[in-house]
């Protein structure tokens, strides 16, 4: 069993900041396959279209047949532990610092051998399972786990290495006036988050989700509007420091397309929260998580946005506030690149309609606070880029995989 | 020496008193709430342009944005539906006359200390009249209600069933309008009418008779506790916006030392 992870002290003011540095990153691009299934916490392996082998590492031809139709498809990732060893040290400054440093080879059952990081708790010649997850550096590896749950299994140091788990990590939700703020940082309460900042705008117009965030130990409200630059600034110089997970779950949204509404103005609401809020958001706390992105066990981990899956491909019944989203999304992106020297990841939770006034007409299925909330915590466990919650979001990015096209034109749905 | 030379030596040596009654422009000032399918009030927003620095080496300057109607402001006719054909009832056609005048004070704080919902009717104003004499007409009169110092949530003091503060009845608004031909209406609460102003016939009465008779309003004001009930004079210029339907402005008022 792993030791469990002891609360992290307070921070010795006298000692110098710890730098973010790197596993190293670069990759062929025949493996950036493995990335790409690891942002979505998927284990994915290389299949030959001509002869079915499975293969690895990552390459351009089949190793069986030399064919060229290499197909990244969920692979069965359970196999048998045969070698490991401990690496103590390391010329990569990274690994130096981690060391000492589990690896192994495990032999799947699906076919390959595979060199990959091993959990503590693997036992050598026992069955083991393997993920797929990002390093620091946002590319894609594995690590071998137990089959079955071991006890603190999420406190190995290598497996927390390559996710952003809340326990005993501080956490900023940017807008305690959403309805799902009561019931996102209960979830990351129960994960074991050491605080929850609630952001709260506007105190002098009450709101019902108040007095439930009141209640919580643990959640402490501060003022923050993600509309308005100085106070973005001043939450951000007050506790900026100490944030090590920002969820960013702010949401300004009205139904209607482009010609429902004959102004501006709500389009204009939409990008002020969903966008420039983001990008206030950005400026204001980037800098200090990447700068903290080694800083210990309770070290920067983690940027969320919760957006709609309608980023993607837009449903005119909400053409203005998608166009935000989409927006928001490829904002994101870059956050994702700026952040990732400081091995600070990006994830989006993408969601399909949830309960709430804005989509009172819209038939169910709809998802419920506490359906998101999980997909966060979820989401932060695994590490991953890109969290699909609930059914339509997953369907519709199936269906953009197929064809963007034609998703598009089925929600336009049908014309008279 | 005349009127203006004996004012200008008056404000010189102090005898005239300049206070402001007018809120500092702060992103977070409270601005009307209406149902949230309706288009909304924009809050005073300020975003850096540069500040000495590599955007802008000498200089230091921000964009603002907000509503005609955010933070101590001023309303025009052509804000109400009642006032939309009113002549020059945007504020860039007002005559610049109407932004000058003298200003009656009707001191409503105790009533408004003890009722959230304190209605300014026509026999608190005939009370007023008995002892400061008819309202002269085209004067601006101030409902003092010290609303100005509530802070926070108290100050649109909302409620499940919308906000609470005080406000003129239609009977009082219409008196000052028809009887007394004032020249506008002004409060310290959010809008010059009362919180519940829409269940009122007509709704918002104050809105609705001021504007419709091409009257015009201010709203948000502060230190109305710092003025006579009598002989001060308002300073109300708004900006000059085309066809705008209010504005934020400075609100003035020159007040003889002593007299407050
Ligand atoms: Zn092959």
């Amino acid at each position: 069993m792993t030791d469990p992870l002891a609360r992290p002290p307070k921070k010795n003011p006298q000692k110098v900041q710890t730098v973010p540095v790197l596993p190293p990153s670069f990759r062929s691009r025949a493996a950036m396959g493995l990335t790409a299934a690891a942002a979505e916490g998927r284990f994915k392996l290389q299949h030959c279209a001509e002869c079915g082998t499975v293969q690895y590492p990552p390459r351009d031809a089949c190793v069986s047949c030399l064919g060229l139709e290499l197909l990244w498809k969920d692979t069965d990732p359970v196999g048998e532990l045969i070698a490991d060893t401990i690496v103590h040290t390391s010329p990569n400054l990274y690994f130096r610092r981690q060391a000492p440093w589990r690896c192994g080879t495990v032999r799947l059952s699906a076919g390959p051998s595979i060199f990959c990081h091993v959990h503590g708790d693997c036992v050598k010649g026992s069955e083991v399972r393997l993920l797929s997850r990002l390093d620091r550096a946002g590319q894609g590896v594995l690590i071998a786990i137990p089959k079955e749950t071991t006890p603190n299994m999420a406190d190995d140091p290598e497996l927390r290495e390559l996710g952003a788990d809340p326990k005993h990590r501080r956490v900023l939700i940017t807008d305690g006036r959403q309805p799902g703020a009561p019931a996102l940082a209960k979830a990351l309460l129960d994960a074991g988050a050491m605080t929850v900042f609630v952001g709260e705008g506007e105190t002098w117009r009450p709101y019902p989700e108040r007095s439930a965030l009141e209640k919580m130990d643990g959640v402490n409200l501060m003022p923050l509007d993600l509309t308005d630059t100085s106070s973005v600034v001043e939450l951000a110089g007050e506790i900026g420091g100490k944030v090590d997970i920002l969820i960013n779950n702010a949401r300004f949204m009205r139904p209607g397309g482009v010609l429902a509404r004959g102004d501006t103005a709500f389009a204009r609401d939409e990008m002020e929260v969903n966008y420039l809020g983001l990008m206030r958001l950005a400026q204001a706390f980037g800098p200090g998580m990447k700068a903290r992105g080694a800083d210990g066990i309770n070290n920067a981990a983690a940027w969320v946005n919760i957006l709609s899956i309608n980023a993607i491909a837009n449903d005119p019944a909400y053409g203005s506030f998608n166009a935000s989203q989409a927006a928001a999304l490829s904002l994101a992106q870059s956050l994702r690149a700026e952040l990732r020297p400081g091995g600070v990841k990006v994830m989006t939770v993408f969601c399909g309609p949830t309960d709430d006034d804005w989509y009172q007409d819209v038939p169910p299925p709809k998802l419920l606070p506490g359906a998101i909330a999980r997909s966060v915590v979820q989401g932060l466990r695994d590490g991953v880029e890109d969290v699909l919650c609930g059914d339509v979001a997953k369907d519709y990015a199936e269906r953009w995989r197929q064809d963007p096209r034609v998703l598009e034109r089925e929600l336009a749905g049908d014309v008279g | 020496m005349n009127a203006l030379t004996q004012m200008a030596t008056a404000l010189t040596r102090g005898e005239i008193e300049v206070v402001d009654l007018t809120h500092t422009l702060d992103p977070d000032f409270p601005v009307i709430i209406l149902p949230p399918e309706f288009g909304q009030c924009a809050r005073f927003r300020m975003e850096e342009v540069s500040a000495y620095d590599h955007r802008g080496p000498a200089w230091k300057w921000h964009n603002i944005s907000m509503s005609e109607h955010t933070g101590t402001h001023f309303d025009a006719p052509v804000h109400w539906v009642s006032g939309r054909n009113v002549a020059n009832g945007a504020v860039d056609e007002i005559p610049a006359e109407a932004f000058i005048g003298p200003v009656c004070v009707i001191d409503c704080s105790e009533g408004a200390a003890q009722d959230d919902d304190f209605e300014l009717t026509p026999e608190i104003i005939a009370e007023w009249e008995a002892t400061n004499g008819r309202i002269p007409e085209n004067t601006w009169v101030l409902m003092r209600t010290d609303w100005s110092k509530r802070r926070g949530a108290d100050y649109l003091n909302m409620r499940e069933d919308g906000p609470h503060s005080p406000g003129p009845t239609p009977e009082a608004i219409r008196l000052l309008v028809e009887e007394r031909g004032i020249r506008g209406f002004g409060t310290e609460t959010v809008g010059t009418d009362a919180g519940q102003g829409m269940h009122y016939a007509p709704p918002y009465p104050a809105h609705y008779i001021l504007h419709g008779n091409g009257r015009y309003g201010l709203q948000c004001l502060t230190g109305l506790d710092q003025l006579p009930a009598t002989g001060a004079m308002l300073i109300c210029p708004p900006l000059k916006i085309r066809n705008g339907t209010g504005s934020p402005l400075r609100v003035l008022a020159l007040v003889p030392k002593g007299a407050s």
